[in-house]
């Protein structure tokens, strides 16, 4: 009986009506009662809009979770935020030393620490952002389970928290600068913008990798891995070779093989078999690397050389897509986070 | 004026051993071969039931609130109070049907959701304000009010995980009860803190459902809901049976908890807990050939509990309910004391005695947990009823002279009488 009178309570004929409305109908006539926004609640259904509204409310919440980010990853630290600035330091000495001479810096007439530091710094900012993006959904079961809020705010404070670290590096890069008397003048201008290209790149990979995380927990010991191959295919540590003609006979000379063709020049032995086909094989896959332009034109802006526009816009054009295809995934998923974390 | 919360045939559906909750994580590895092999298995499983592995937590679920309204949701285990709430604060999707809430919502499924034990005391007041859906500048307005309130004004700038556990949670519950949302949603939060800061809260509570706003409370502290609510909603295995005010739906959720008890142990179903072992059949009796399930005040009584069998660390404890709900005492085996008998047995029965029943007369109810390798295995609401007749501890009749006073104590007396007089 009881359940019969609650049934037919609950089913209104003037639901559609209703749908639409974002305040009560009585808002007229009660002026002073705030409007009251209507929330509807239904089964998923396919692909989601991102709600840029919602992300928007929230946009303080974002704030929080990148803020304690920040805060408490150099907590009970003795250097603190100084290893925002200590690791790629430590990275350029490290690689100037083993590096300096082998990879043949001659190449350029730019000193090598601060050829490596250029490279290094949206290297290292895009790969901590991609990894702790891909593991924060993950690390941040607890809140997931227990209150909603809109779940992209999650790996894009992520994102947003690295950021900070970056800055610090790029103080750094300005003091080495003034060190090395290498002033590029106005295309500094660029950095802002660069380091948001590299930021939103991070941003899409970020959010495929943390929802794909959620029910595939193989993602995790995927991501160090495929970073370090990364790392390989993106000119940070080692020179773009390219000839005079430019972009068309970009060829990837990767550390090793610089190395060992200085090797191979010194005893006359002909060069490595395969070498050429080799590069010819992964010069699409190399041009795919978005990463490759944004490096290399971060590396121009800061240090007055030509600025490769082309591998910009490439790398740009692949950024969008990488930041719909993710972002659009974890929207999809997002609803069943809860239930399968 | 439109409800604040209308819900139409809502239902969820869990996949038991998969995905859903419960389940383990999949790997890549089984997504591949699962991909590979599902033209096979389409084939076989087409003789099988494809809905084997569903689970429905909730059933085309149907109701309305109007604004203001504080509502109690009641139910055992598993009816589906907790999956109910998660839907409702969005944190899982409902399987079909549709929902219309009108106005902010603040859910408190847990307190001090997102406390992070690195930060201070006054960093988490914001993290965790932010996460309840409070604004930085609403938070500052409040931030003296939060402290006063969680009483731990001394350690707002050491991390909170230097604070003591009690510490923890009134810092979060004080952060907790300064939300301000058009819709609350608790869910068993008052179960925390020391006896005094529950009060506290309680009071707390009961401001926020004066101030107009509409609260939803799951709970099986009967006595809270009692006193917070003015309907309850009973849930029973995902669907709505009673919907009333609250002291009649108390009374419906503990009807229904006495019919199941009229089932044999052994065939309820609605447990809770890791069931390796299970308990299988409870007997009250005076020990002494009297009726079954009947004791008598003063008298000697006899606990027997069956469980499936024999496992390491067995232990139990029993909880007995008056008819009201209240509850009046526990028994829990993993208190020692020098008269308990530990023996090797083939025979899986628990047994416990008391030489005297201090209940005053009436009907009670147990509840009982089973326990092993330090888990709960077992948790059954409303296993048997018994009854209590009238007697005498010690000589003196034991009465029910005031509402609840459910217990006698032996004792004595020495009162003065008028010299003369």
């Amino acid at each position: 009986m009881e359940d019969e009178r609650i049934v037919i309570q609950a089913i209104p004929s003037r639901r559609a009506a209703e749908v639409c409305t974002l305040v009560p109908e009585d808002e007229s006539d009660n002026p002073d009662v705030r409007p009251l926004r209507l929330k509807v609640i239904k089964p998923p259904s396919g692909w989601q809009l991102i709600d840029v509204g919602e992300l928007w409310r929230h946009r303080e919440l974002l704030f929080f979770f990148a803020w304690r980010d920040v805060k408490v990853r150099y907590r009970q630290t003795l250097l603190g935020a100084g290893w925002a600035v200590v690791q790629p330091l430590l990275m350029m000495v490290v690689f100037t030393i083993f590096l300096g001479r082998v990879a043949g810096a001659g190449s350029t007439d730019l000193p090598y620490p601060l050829f490596v530091y250029t490279g290094l710094l949206p290297w290292m900012f895009f790969s901590s952002a991609i990894a702790s993006a891909g593991n924060s959904v993950v690390s941040s079961e607890s809140i997931i389970t227990k209150i909603y809020f809109p779940r992209l705010l999650v790996p894009f404070a992520a994102v947003a928290a690295t950021v900070v670290d970056c800055c610090c590096a790029l103080g750094m890069l300005l003091l080495m600068l003034l060190y090395y008397r290498v002033w590029p003048g106005a295309t500094l201008l660029l950095v802002p913008v660069l380091i948001a290209l590299t930021g939103l790149l991070a941003l899409g990979i970020g959010t495929l990798l943390a929802a794909m995380n959620v029910a595939y927990r193989d993602v995790k010991y995927v991501i160090p891995f495929m970073i370090q191959l990364w790392m390989f295919a993106t000119p940070a540590i080692y020179m773009q070779v390219s000839s005079a003609a430019g972009l068309d006979q970009l060829r990837p000379e990767s550390a090793a093989v610089a190395g060992l063709e200085t090797a191979a020049a010194d005893t006359d032995v002909a060069r490595p078999a395969g070498h050429d086909r080799y590069a010819s094989v992964s010069m699409p896959l190399f041009r795919l690397n978005p990463m490759n332009g944004f490096v290399a034109f971060f590396r121009a802006a800061v240090l007055g050389t030509p600025l490769p526009w082309a591998q910009l816009a490439a790398g740009t054009a692949i950024t969008a897509v990488a930041l719909g295809v993710g972002v659009f995934y974890f929207r999809r998923v997002e609803n069943t986070f809860a239930d399968v974390i | 004026m439109p409800p604040a919360i209308r819900v139409e045939h809502v239902s969820k559906k869990f996949r038991i051993g998969c995905n859903g909750n419960g389940g383990r994580y999949r790997m890549l590895r089984e997504v591949v071969s699962d991909a590979l092999s599902a033209p096979w298995r389409r084939s076989l499983k087409s003789s099988t039931d494809p809905d084997a592995d569903d689970f429905w937590a909730l059933k085309s679920m149907n109701f309305e609130v109007q604004p203001g309204e504080a509502i109690g949701f009641l139910g055992r285990n598993g009816a589906g109070k907790s999956t109910l709430l998660k839907i409702l604060s969005q944190i899982t999707p409902p399987t079909t049907g549709r929902i219309e809430l009108r106005g902010s919502v603040g859910s408190l499924l847990e307190v001090g959701t997102g406390f992070h034990l690195e930060l201070t005391g006054r960093d988490n007041v914001f993290m965790n304000g932010s996460i309840l859906g409070m604004s930085r500048r609403e938070i500052q307005r409040k931030f003296d009010e939060i402290v006063d309130f969680s009483g731990v004004e001394q350690f707002l700038d050491t991390p909170v995980k230097r604070y003591s556990s009690g510490m923890r949670v009134r810092l979060a519950f004080a952060v907790a009860a300064h939300l301000e949302p058009d819709i609350l949603m608790v869910d068993e939060v008052l179960a925390v803190g020391d006896a005094e800061f529950q009060k506290k809260c309680l009071t707390k509570m009961q401001e926020v459902g004066r101030a107009g706003r509409t609260v939803f409370f799951v709970s099986h502290h009967l006595g809270s809901l009692r006193s917070l609510c003015t309907r309850g909603i009973v849930l029973e295995s995902g669907r709505i049976t009673a919907d009333d005010d609250i002291g009649r739906a108390i009374a419906h959720y503990l009807q229904g908890i006495e019919e199941m008890s009229a089932c044999a142990v052994a065939d309820r179903t609605d447990r809770s807990g890791a069931g390796e072992v299970r308990l299988t059949d409870v007997e009250v009796s005076d020990g002494e050939g009297g009726p079954r399930g009947t004791l008598r005040t003063g008298q000697a009584a006899r606990f027997t509990l069956d469980v499936s069998k024999i496992a390491s660390g067995l232990e139990c404890v029993f909880f007995i309910y008056d008819e009201h709900g209240q509850m009046v005492t526990v028994f829990d085996s993993q208190v020692f004391a020098v008269h308990d008998e530990r023996k090797h047995s083939d025979v899986p029965r628990m047994v416990c005695e008391l030489d005297e029943v201090l209940l005053a007369a009436g009907r009670y109810r147990i509840d009982v947990v089973i326990i092993s390798n330090a888990r709960q295995q077992d948790w059954l609401v409303g296993a048997t009823w018994f009854r209590v007749l009238p007697g005498d501890i010690r000589g003196r009749p034991a009465k029910q002279t005031r509402p609840n006073s459910n217990l006698s104590f032996p004792h004595r007396w020495q009162v003065p009488i008028k010299v003369g007089g």
